[in-house]
């Protein structure tokens, strides 16, 4: 599993490295569920659905866990017979988003907690989370799911500005923590690199080192 | 969706409101109004009057035929997902963007005639019946979304009845939500009972925007939450965010390095709609003030520089 962290003024780039998502879509290689779309069907819906609950019926105050949003990620990566997919990507934008729906940390975190236990235990597949948060933030229910992420987490992908402000050549800078033991944090390595914002692009460089400077 | 922080006294962000709603007006979109407070109808009368020559009344010339004026240190706001324009120094290669208006003149009834208007005000929509709730909201802030939603699908704005009139734009601002007005209790206490209608209706309004051609600006009375995590995860939740304030009864009223403006610009989060990157200005030390005829912001960076020049002359 991986989480990525980023405070709020940061954009979001890790699921986006010049793929085409709808492509992938058409294939039935991507399983897409537009929280959005979704949340309107939801609330603007007629009463009767088909039987089925949204993904995002929590939203609705009728149940207080994301069962449902687990049912639609398990069915959806459940490999079938046709199926010839070979691995399987859990990709959550973003988690924090939840907790602003009325979903609590602790549901938020079962969640994940299943999501685990199906996608990487079971499909050997990886998950990756894209969770809001800063270090002078006040919102204790985000800071106890990031932290609870970044406890479980393989990699973590933390991304922030720079600390001395606004430059156009580098937008900000991340750090990647690899945990090789999930146990003890003793053995984590941690790379430092800054990065640059292009159209469809991000290009990375060690401090100090950007394109404009060299 | 752009949210605005209210300044103190709400007189500048009422102010941003109405430019909003005037540039809708003269751009022939179709505005929705809502309101705890203030009647939609007083708000559209309050509109500031804008500087056309006097065949775009008759003609109703389309939105690019914007006047130059003698404001050059002046930067205008962008109200959709376009940015702040750098100052220009030679009128003709400026993108036009915008009209200028003149606050201390009220735009004309015709002007407004001339554009279809729906408002939303809360003390008449009461007694909110309780089988509205909507997903445990707040019954203001669902019976607001149903309003707009029904707005935007009869009138089109999502597609639905495509053989009617051409595609418009819908223009929608809402007034000081979150306050007390609005039957929310997060402005007046640091444990609020429900902070999650706020957000939840954020998260729908957004979703209602990116599915029809619609832009919405909000104020809020931010100064008045006392619990910060509900402005972040408002900042998360809205496309652009920006905060006023105003030096009214602040130190920085008297202070001579804020003598020619009436209050900062802060701009919290800048959108990144459909691309990896924004347009990140270089410019970030925004001030405004209200002259007579004309709100202006401009970049403070001058101001700083005037002041460290030393002195000539005794």
């Amino acid at each position: 599993a991986c989480s990525c962290s980023c405070p709020a003024a940061q954009p979001c780039f890790v699921a986006c490295q010049g793929v085409s998502l709808t492509a992938a879509k058409e294939r039935g290689q991507l399983v897409f569920l537009e929280g959005l779309k979704s949340c309107l069907d939801l609330v603007f819906g007629e009463e009767e659905r088909s039987g089925q609950p949204s993904p995002l019926q929590f939203i609705s105050g009728s149940v207080s866990n994301l069962k449902d949003l687990f049912d639609f990620v398990r069915t959806s990566l459940t490999p079938t017979d046709s199926d010839c997919w070979k691995g399987r990507v859990l990709l959550v934008d973003d988690l924090s988003v939840l907790l602003s729906l009325g979903a609590a940390p602790v549901d938020v975190l079962d969640f994940i907690h299943y999501c685990r236990m199906v996608v990487c235990s079971q499909l050997k597949g990886n998950i990756v989370v894209l969770v809001h948060g800063s270090e002078d933030s006040e919102d204790e229910e985000n800071k106890l799911v990031v932290t609870s992420l970044c406890h479980h987490s393989n990699l973590i992908l933390w991304v922030e500005g720079l600390a001395t402000g606004f430059c156009k050549d580098v937008h900000g800078e991340i750090k990647i923590i690899k945990r090789l033991s999930l146990e003890s944090t003793e053995k984590d390595v941690i790379q430092i690199y800054q990065y640059k914002i292009q159209d469809k692009n991000v290009t990375f460089f060690a401090r100090g080192l950007s394109a404009a400077v060299l | 969706l752009v949210s605005t922080e209210e300044d103190k006294y709400g007189v500048y962000s009422s102010l941003l409101l109405k430019y909003f709603l005037a540039e809708g007006v003269v751009c022939g979109h179709d505005l929705f109004v809502a309101s705890a407070q203030d009647p939609p109808a007083n708000i559209l009368k309050e509109l500031p009057a804008p500087l056309l020559d006097d065949n775009f009344i008759t003609e109703r010339v389309e939105a690019t035929a914007a006047k130059s004026e003698d404001c050059q240190d002046s930067m205008q706001i962008a109200w959709r997902y376009q940015n702040a324009p750098k100052v220009e120094t030679s009128p003709t290669t400026s993108i036009k963007f915008g009209h200028y208006y003149d606050v201390s003149q009220k735009m004309s009834p015709e002007l407004l005639q001339s554009i279809k208007w729906h408002s939303f005000f809360l003390p008449d929509e009461m007694p909110l019946e309780p089988k509205l709730k909507m997903c445990n909201m707040n019954c203001g802030y669902a019976r607001l979304l149903q309003s707009i939603q029904s707005v935007i699908y009869q009138e089109g704005f999502d597609g639905s009845h495509p053989q009617k009139k051409q595609k418009n734009i819908l223009r929608i601002g809402i007034q000081s939500l979150g306050s007390l007005l609005w039957d929310d209790d997060i402005c007046s206490t640091n444990t609020p009972e429900d902070i999650h209608s706020i957000t939840k209706f954020l998260y729908v309004l957004r979703g209602l925007l990116r599915k029809s051609l619609s832009a919405c600006i909000i104020t809020m009375p931010s100064h008045l939450i006392e619990n910060k995590a509900i402005m972040e995860r408002v900042t998360n939740l809205s496309d652009v965010v920006v905060g006023l304030e105003s030096f009214i009864g602040s130190e920085r009223e008297t202070n001579p390095l804020y003598k020619d403006y009436h209050g900062l610009l802060h701009v919290h989060q800048i959108p990144r709609l459909n691309s990896l990157i924004c347009d990140v200005s270089d410019t970030k030390d925004l001030a405004f003030r209200l002259k007579r005829k004309q709100f202006t912001v401009e970049v403070r960076e001058a101001v700083l520089f005037h002041y460290l020049e030393p002195k000539r002359w005794s």
